[in-house]
């Protein structure tokens, strides 16, 4: 166990030694690796938050249905007894076209536009909640609505939450995506890395064998390098994040507040750090492991 | 400690370095194994270390049969084995101290423990002054003893040497073999390959021609 422990030791110090031995390269690879790695962690930093974005958004997905100018109490009456006793409607609201103007009055840019107009610009309005809120049941619910008489046009409210949750989805098979395809740069940038380890080291390894060295022996120094790039890279990579967290937090800031959203953009949480240098770590070691498998096998 | 039994040893593509080689070793020998250039007699130690795999026969070392050992089995054999190669193998961006504790810290011995058998091994070949020189400022015969203190420094039971006063003046030869028969003294069994056997006090010879034994 002590043996094992120094020979672990030894390893670690020595890996720690090469990588400041030669600093400006050891800053280059680092680099790259960081910069591999902080494209799909920025897009998961990205994604959390707009997934933070849109769960403090209602998500009840709605049906307005707004009757035409024309259309008097009656016609208004009728649709609301027609929506009452439709099947597909679990419950409905009216906004009458005087609520609806003194609510538009509230908001203090709008006031002088609506006070300028000579007549009420608002129509009646039914706000609904349909039984099956599925995209396709209420797309059908808005259609039928649409024959209705006297109804001038039907919204399904919620359709910018839908879209904005597509795009997400994209966004997020994109980041996983690239999160593969970087990863598997990681390994590969590892890869050569320790290969050109292995070669410089060809005299040593050799003797090594010839003096009685284990495998486990020869590939220690070589893996925990792995690690300590993918780890270093992974830290780099933590601290691009953050800093593009940073410098996006005011300009995104503003804009969320023209949308009336309060919003500051968040870096990596703690899970995601823990995943972002546990998958650098494990990655630089993969890399080390296939280089150590494939160079070591052409020895003895 | 050592047998060979009808072993061959060929080359792809070329002819047998060895053929039909039989011939005992028993502990505490000093073995001689003499031959012009090319008679196999590098290829004879490498077998013994494991370092080649015979193409034929049988070789049991220290009662193991070193055709049949597996893998990872082998580290362990060449641990037994103190081995002065033909061309020394040393690192040469390690100082004199570093090469010799090489095989002390691969086979994972006590960190204050090996600096005193380093010193030990160092203190015997006389190279106790030059712990910290690295090997391209020593002188041939340094660099020789040097590769005998790396080789001794475990303490084996088996010490193979590859014509170790090759390219040395007669004065520092003669040093050089005094220290194998030094070793052999205390009970290591050693095996030298060297064209200059009359240096060494040996108590057997194994003269090799085209990889045969002759008698
Ligand atoms: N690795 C090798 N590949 C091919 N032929 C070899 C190899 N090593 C040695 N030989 C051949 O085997 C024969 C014996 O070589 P060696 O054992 O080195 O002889 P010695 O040490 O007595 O000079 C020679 O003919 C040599 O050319
Ligand atoms: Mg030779």
């Amino acid at each position: 166990m002590r043996i094992w422990i120094a020979h672990h030791s030894d390893a670690a110090w020595h890996a720690l030694r090469k990588l400041a031995v030669a600093p400006i390269n050891s800053l280059l690879y680092l680099l790259a690796i960081g910069v591999t790695l902080a494209l799909p962690a920025v897009g998961q930093m990205l994604l959390t938050n707009a997934a933070r974005l849109t769960e403090s958004t209602p998500p009840a997905p709605q049906i307005s249905i707004f009757m035409a100018s024309r259309a008097d109490s009656k016609a208004t009456k009728d649709v609301s007894e027609r929506l009452r006793k439709h099947v597909g409607v679990k419950s409905h609201q009216f906004l009458s076209r005087e609520e609806t103007l003194s609510r538009m009055k509230g908001n203090p840019d709008l006031r002088d536009v609506i006070d300028a107009l000579s007549s009420n610009p608002f129509p009646d309005a039914f706000v609904v909640a349909a039984a099956d809120d599925s995209h396709l049941a209420m797309e059908k619910l808005a259609d039928e609505f649409r024959k209705w008489p006297n109804v001038e046009h039907v919204q399904l409210d919620s359709l910018w939450v839908r879209r904005l949750d597509a795009l997400l989805n994209l966004v997020r098979t994109s980041v996983i995506l690239l999160g593969v395809l970087l990863g598997g740069g990681l390994v590969a940038i590892s890869f050569s890395i320790i290969r050109m380890q292995i070669l410089t080291h060809r005299a040593e390894i050799e003797v090594s064998q010839l003096l009685g060295a284990t495998d486990g022996y020869i590939r220690r120094p070589f893996l925990y390098y792995g690690v300590l790039l993918g780890l270093s890279g992974g830290c780099v990579a933590w601290l691009l994040v953050g800093a593009v967290t940073l410098w996006l937090r005011t300009p995104l800031g503003e804009l969320a507040h023209l949308y009336d959203l309060v919003f500051s953009l968040q870096t990596l949480n703690p899970r995601d750090s823990a995943l972002l240098l546990g998958l650098s770590a494990s990655l630089g070691w993969l890399g080390a492991m296939v280089s150590l498998q494939q160079q070591l096998g052409q020895f003895r | 400690m050592i047998c060979f039994d009808r072993v061959g040893k060929r080359y792809p593509p070329g002819g047998a370095a060895l053929s039909e080689l039989s011939f005992e070793v028993s502990e505490g020998q000093l073995v001689v194994v003499s031959g012009h250039s090319g008679a196999g007699k590098s290829t004879l130690l490498k077998l013994i270390a494991a370092i080649e795999k015979p193409s034929s026969g049988t070789i049991l070392v220290g009662g193991q049969n070193i055709g049949s050992l597996s893998r990872s089995a082998l580290p362990y054999l060449r641990r037994r084995i103190g081995i002065v190669f033909q061309d020394q193998k040393l690192l040469f961006d390690r100082n004199v101290f570093e090469n010799v504790m090489l095989p002390l810290s691969i086979a994972g011995f006590p960190q204050r423990d090996a600096a005193q058998r380093v010193r030990a091994a160092l203190d015997k070949v006389g190279l106790a002054r030059r712990e910290k020189a690295l090997p391209i400022m020593l002188s041939g015969g340094e660099q020789q003893r040097l590769a005998i203190a790396r080789a001794v420094v475990s303490r084996p039971s088996l010490l193979l040497a590859d014509e170790p006063t090759a390219h040395l003046d007669r004065e520092t030869a003669t040093d050089v073999a005094r220290i194998f028969s030094e070793f052999n003294h205390v009970g290591v069994t050693v095996l030298v390959a060297t064209y200059a056997y009359e240096l060494f006090p040996a108590t057997q010879h194994l003269r090799l021609d085209h990889g045969r034994l002759l008698q």
